[in-house]
């Protein structure tokens, strides 16, 4: 099934691999190159275009090759409200969406192993959004969430929001949409490894007199370890690059700009090449030093 | 959340025997209801979005107007909106089979051969995943402007193939995984050739997991917009229609696309699984 593209842990069956041969290259080569044409060339491409220099007396868009440095100090200091946001918002829609997918997870993967059937089809349930419009399901919690909705007319009626207050447009709104466009990201490797626990540690915890929760804290936990990771990446990396849910016409407002937004204005409209090329670079150099953390953890092979 | 197994509640499992199992970490009914709870509120925008395909809206289809069958029958009367529509689909067709053809054959070369650069190139496959989908469109963008090429359609094919190909090599080697080399060397022993095994023993029985890739390529082709949007220069393809329509309001023609697109992919899992089980069912009674 599709989802088992999103669990880092799939098993590999070493089995005596035959020696290198031509057969190895040619299967290899085509997909290779291309990922080395297409997405490598294309990273090397951004940091030189980061310290391009502008040219003088030239038009809006038109820069030399340079080494002008200096573009990622003031891309860092204009933009740093923005960094933070992307960062900020990210973590905070990945901790929640932990907190909503475990217990989803946990109920699939262990307490419904016994009914196949009710297994699937919660899981199709929990992958359903991926089948409908991305921009879409945000646009539908702009609709539900906008002034003259129920929810909020009942929210200002119980004073939780003041009379003049909004939920669109709101950081509130961001992480909102953010924690709920990647919750199938969390829950389905948090399933993957959460299916294959063995329940008789669990019942070991029991017979030891655990307590159910020192049994889940030391016991499900750490052995669901491996989905808490790499569902936590998956989340994180979407969600600190996104600039669809922060963007003004969707669930967000200029005060609630991420670092994605900022890269697609510079590049696309302002034809700021250089910052926006800056600010991508500083983007996946974060992103990296998260996934170096990961691949030190569990080495290369567990990857894919 | 606070009904999982951090329950204290000491109910034993009414489905096992009572007396052998004390409260193995059973949460009651507490989590089943947190449960379908979540499972409602994942569904709401889809709900959303179908309700309001049948919204007999005047241009913006913000509010609920009346029920009209109408915008499912004369969809492709908004204007630009099916030519986005059959773009996302050629785009995602060709995208697909470049994809599924060079993961497919990376994914055997890993899993079945032993060469130098291996964790660089596991590296390599890894890393499309784990960059911000705003980096790979950006960095493909300045790539085309410092080429000087014109950014249209054939881009957008380029940077889908790219995103593709890794998901592809994971989904396909999981399948090549759990493949039985025996099948083959018997192929072999029987004067096979190197063809013959591919393509009558090899390539069927890797085929349940070359769909499944191929569909994910699909899905995640056709639903990219940021990518997209960085490459396609004045092309639309169906996402990047609705981000240019979300400024002045989307027309429910396009809730239309995105509901049957969504029915389409249901039906697709659905009857997938059914096949699973059925294949399974048939399995066990051979054993």
């Amino acid at each position: 099934m599709a989802f088992a593209a999103f669990a880092s842990t799939d098993a590999a069956v070493t089995k005596p691999a035959r020696r290198a041969s031509t057969v190895a290259l040619v299967l290899l080569l085509p997909g290779i190159l291309y990922l080395v044409l297409f997405f490598l060339t294309p990273l090397i491409s951004l940091v030189i275009t980061s310290f391009q220099a502008e040219l003088p007396g030239g038009d809006i868009g038109d820069y030399v090759p340079g080494l002008q440095w200096q573009n990622y100090v003031h891309s860092a200091s204009e933009y740093l409200p923005h960094i933070l946001r992307a960062f900020g918002y990210a973590l905070v829609a990945t901790v929640f969406a932990l907190v909503i997918s475990y217990p989803i997870a946990y109920f699939i993967g262990v307490k419904a192993r016994r009914w196949p059937l009710l297994q699937s089809l919660m899981l199709t349930l929990v992958i359903a959004p991926f089948f409908i419009s991305f921009l879409l399901r945000t646009l539908a919690w702009k609709q539900i969430l906008s002034d003259e909705s129920p929810i909020v007319l009942a929210l200002k009626a119980v004073a939780i929001l003041p009379t003049d207050g909004h939920l669109t447009g709101t950081p509130f709104a961001v992480i909102f949409g953010l924690t709920y466009n990647f919750i199938p990201f969390m829950t389905l490797p948090l399933y993957t490894t959460l299916e294959r626990l063995d329940i008789r540690l669990l019942e070991a915890g029991n017979d030891l007199y655990a307590s159910p929760a020192t049994t889940f804290l030391k016991v499900t936990v750490p052995l669901s370890m491996p989905g808490i990771i790499s569902g936590t990446l998956l989340t994180f990396i979407p969600a600190a690059g996104d600039y669809i849910n922060a963007s003004r016409d969707f669930l967000g407002s200029s005060k609630t700009a991420m670092l994605g937004n900022a890269i697609e204005a510079n590049f696309l409209t302002l034809q700021n090449y250089p910052v926006a090329a800056a600010l991508s670079i500083i983007l996946m150099a974060v992103i990296l030093m998260l996934v170096g953390v990961y691949v030190r953890r569990s080495g290369t092979e567990d990857l894919l | 959340m606070t009904a999982l197994p951090l329950d204290t509640t000491n109910q034993s499992d009414p489905d096992h025997a009572p007396a052998r199992r004390p409260r193995r970490g059973s949460a009651g009914i507490g989590l089943p209801i947190y449960v379908a709870l979540a499972l409602v509120f994942l569904l709401i925008p889809i709900g959303y979005t179908f309700v309001f395909s049948f919204n007999d809206s005047v241009k913006s289809n913000l509010a609920w107007r009346g029920f009209t069958l109408e915008k499912w029958l004369t969809v492709c009367n908004e204007p630009g909106l099916c030519e986005a529509f059959g773009n996302s689909i050629l785009v995602g067709v060709v995208a697909t089979v470049l994809a599924t053809a060079l993961g497919t054959a990376i994914a055997i070369a890993l899993v079945r051969y032993r060469f130098r650069f291996r964790s660089s190139i596991s590296l390599l496959l890894f890393l499309p995943m784990a960059t911000p989908e705003v980096v790979l469109g950006a960095g493909l963008a300045a790539q085309f402007l410092a080429l000087g090429t014109q950014k249209g359609i054939v881009t957008v094919i380029l940077a889908h193939t790219m995103f593709c190909i890794s998901f592809v090599v994971v989904t396909v080697k999981a399948r090549v995984a759990g493949l039985d080399p025996a099948l083959e060397e018997a192929g072999r022993d029987l004067y096979g050739s190197a063809g013959q095994v591919f393509w009558r023993i090899t390539f069927p029985l890797l085929l349940p997991g070359i769909l499944a890739a191929a569909l994910l390529s699909f899905a995640l082709s056709f639903d990219d917009f940021i990518i997209t949007n960085f490459n396609a220069g004045s092309v639309d393809t169906f996402p990047k229609f609705i981000y240019i329509a979300a400024a002045r309001g989307i027309p429910a023609e396009a809730n239309v696309i995105a509901s049957a697109v969504f029915l389409l992919a249901i039906a697709i899992v659905v009857v997938s699984q059914v096949g699973r089980a059925a294949r399974q069912k048939r399995l066990d009674r051979l054993s």
